[in-house]
């Protein structure tokens, strides 16, 4: 058995499509279009990428962890929700609010997670079944409590100014108002993949997704390490919830719906496999960026936003096909 | 031999729903000796490692450790009294480098409190100086365990096990499903670990391969213990009887070759 190079070693990265996905799209739009590269353009861009990375860095743990969270996209309706019933009909400060909504997406993450254990059902029904719920819920309720499908009236809440400071405000760079969530999807990321790389919990993280029998035979708490997953991906859809009710000051009761396939679009092509067990948290940030950019991208070459969707069918396909090349070779066919 | 024996059970009986699949079974580890356990598929082999690696309860009989009478609760409890069982199939994360493998459950950390993160270099230097120890070669620590042969893995797995401190380990067919020269690497490095002082107990149900290392046999058969005896006490035509002579010529010469 020989050591295999560098740049086999590299080639053998989960990242490395994300990654080069990411160029080709930075390339060919800044070529293609003017604005793509101005400054203004770059901050729509890394704004569109941001939101959809916060809840895909977590989404990537989670499938790495060999499950799936349907209901993260109507989360971040949920959460946003929830901020905003309490601070606008209840008088909440605008900083409880989001506490008691943290409170809430964590309790629903366990929930899942807990559900998911404990019947052995796969994640994508028990969630399924949370997605649809939850839904039900953010209709139903907005409509009891305010009698139309929207909440809004966030910015005379008192506390507003300093939460929206911390989760909504925008930086300046050079003259271009660049908002503040796309330090929140930075800073998440670093996060996750510290975590991922270099704690014990990540190296657990791998083992329940890549062979849960073996894991449990070593002693690794598998229902403890799938159940915080499971809140970790919810706590990050309340992160984006919390951004855009407060960048926003309102929110419609259907938020969200769509954007669950988002995440997992965004972490598959991130190197995460749908089976688990592998896959990288730098992907999928790499991944909705590549989504971002091409989003925005399109709206830059005044093209009509249809061709983003089949742009990212072909991408999605293009990237399980390389991440079951990658994986057969990770995996080795050898007896 | 003298002292407590590390592990022990005294007339084991164990049934499945009415269906009896252990009666009145003894076996004994002792520390620097080779236990090992052969039967057909079906004969209670694995019913006896499950109940020796505390995974089950034993309906009659009791067992001892370190000649101390022991019930344990979980697995959990048997690994925390040093015995540690590697299975065939799930004995590793085919995806997860070697290394990450190696530390699984137990890694090593640096820092303080939530801050505590994986010592990635200790990992790595424990992971090689444990498999050097065990005479296991492997350049590359980084590799994923998918990309070892089966010997190897296996090797991964024992090491592992004994880097934990297991006192006793439980193999299961370590060797099925193997060709002769990697059954011969698994059967290196279990003489390897039964020289370092642990007592093994060895499950397999090809006679051969339990000749070449072990120094007692227990041969199960429906439940019950038809055969049980020493190496010294009976020659090679013992177990080893009836096997092809080829076959065991080239295990014979794999285990002799590398073995300094």
């Amino acid at each position: 058995m020989t050591s295999p190079g560098p740049l086999h070693r590299l080639a053998a990265r989960p990242e490395v499509g994300a990654l080069l996905g990411a160029v080709l799209v930075f390339a060919f739009f800044s070529v293609a279009t003017e604005r793509f590269l101005s400054p203004g353009g770059v901050a729509t861009w890394l704004d569109d990428a941001s939101a959809l990375g916060i809840v895909a860095v977590a989404v990537a743990l989670l499938m790495i962890g060999g499950e799936f969270d349907l209901s993260a996209g109507v989360m971040t309706a949920s959460t946003a929700l929830v901020t905003a019933v309490l601070s606008t009909r209840l008088g909440w400060n605008a900083w409880p609010a989001p506490a008691a909504s943290l409170v809430f997406a964590l309790a629903v993450g366990a929930l899942n997670g807990w559900l998911v254990l404990r019947t052995g059902l796969p994640s994508f029904i028990v969630t399924l079944g949370a997605f649809l719920a939850l839904q039900g819920v953010n209709l139903g309720v907005t409509r009891l409590v305010t009698g139309t499908v929207q909440v809004s009236g966030m910015r005379s809440v008192p506390g507003y100014e300093s939460a929206g400071f911390v989760f909504a405000s925008t930086v300046k760079v050079g003259g271009t108002a660049f908002p503040v969530s796309i330090a929140w999807w930075v800073l998440c990321t670093a996060v996750a993949a510290t975590v991922l790389a270099r704690t014990p919990f990540g190296n657990r993280v791998f083992a329940v997704g890549g062979a849960v029998e073996a894991a449990r035979a070593v002693g690794v708490p598998v229902r403890r390490t799938k159940v915080l997953l499971f809140m970790a991906t919810a706590g990050a859809a309340w992160l984006v919830g919390t951004i855009n009710i407060l960048r926003f000051t309102s929110v419609q009761a259907n938020q969200g719906i769509g954007l669950e396939f988002q995440f997992i679009v965004a972490a598959v092509i991130g190197g995460c496999l749908l089976t688990g067990g592998f896959g990288s948290v730098v992907g999928a940030a790499l991944g909705a960026l590549v989504f971002g950019m091409a989003r925005q991208g399109i709206v830059h070459a005044n093209w009509d936003s249809d061709w983003f969707q089949l742009f990212l069918g072909v991408l999605l396909l293009a990237a399980v096909l390389v991440n079951n090349a990658l994986r057969r070779r990770v995996e080795g066919v050898r007896g | 031999m003298t002292g407590a024996p590390l592990l022990e059970a005294r007339g084991i009986g164990k049934s499945h729903g009415g269906v009896v699949a252990l009666r009145d079974v003894s076996v004994v580890v002792r520390a620097g000796e080779v236990t090992c356990v052969l039967g057909d598929n079906g004969a209670g082999k694995s019913t006896l490692i499950k109940v020796l690696a505390g995974v089950h309860r034993p309906d009659r009989g009791v067992l001892l450790v370190a000649g101390e009478e022991t019930r344990f609760a979980s697995p959990r409890e048997a690994l925390d009294r040093g015995i540690a069982t590697v299975h065939q199939d799930l004995a590793v994360v085919p995806l997860m480098s070697v290394w990450r493998n190696f530390v699984l459950g137990s890694e090593p950390t640096r820092g303080f409190g939530p801050l505590r993160l994986l010592d990635r270099r200790r990992a790595r230097e424990v992971t090689r100086s444990a498999l050097a120890a065990l005479g296991v070669d492997l350049r590359d620590v980084e590799q994923p365990v998918g990309t070892l042969s089966g010997g190897e893995r296996q090797c991964v797995a024992i090491a592992r096990a004994v880097h934990l401190g297991a006192k006793v380990l439980i193999l299961d067919e370590p060797t099925a499903a193997l060709g002769v020269k990697q059954a011969g690497l698994v059967l290196r490095h279990v003489a390897r670990a039964r020289d370092r002082g642990l007592g093994v107990v060895l499950i397999t149900h090809n006679p051969q391969h339990a000749y070449s290392v072990g120094d007692r046999f227990l041969l199960l058969e429906r439940g019950r213990v038809v055969n049980s005896h020493m190496k010294s006490g009976i020659g090679p035509v013992g177990p080893a009887a009836g096997m092809a002579g080829g076959a065991g010529a080239a295990l014979e010469r794999e285990l002799r070759g590398d073995a300094g």
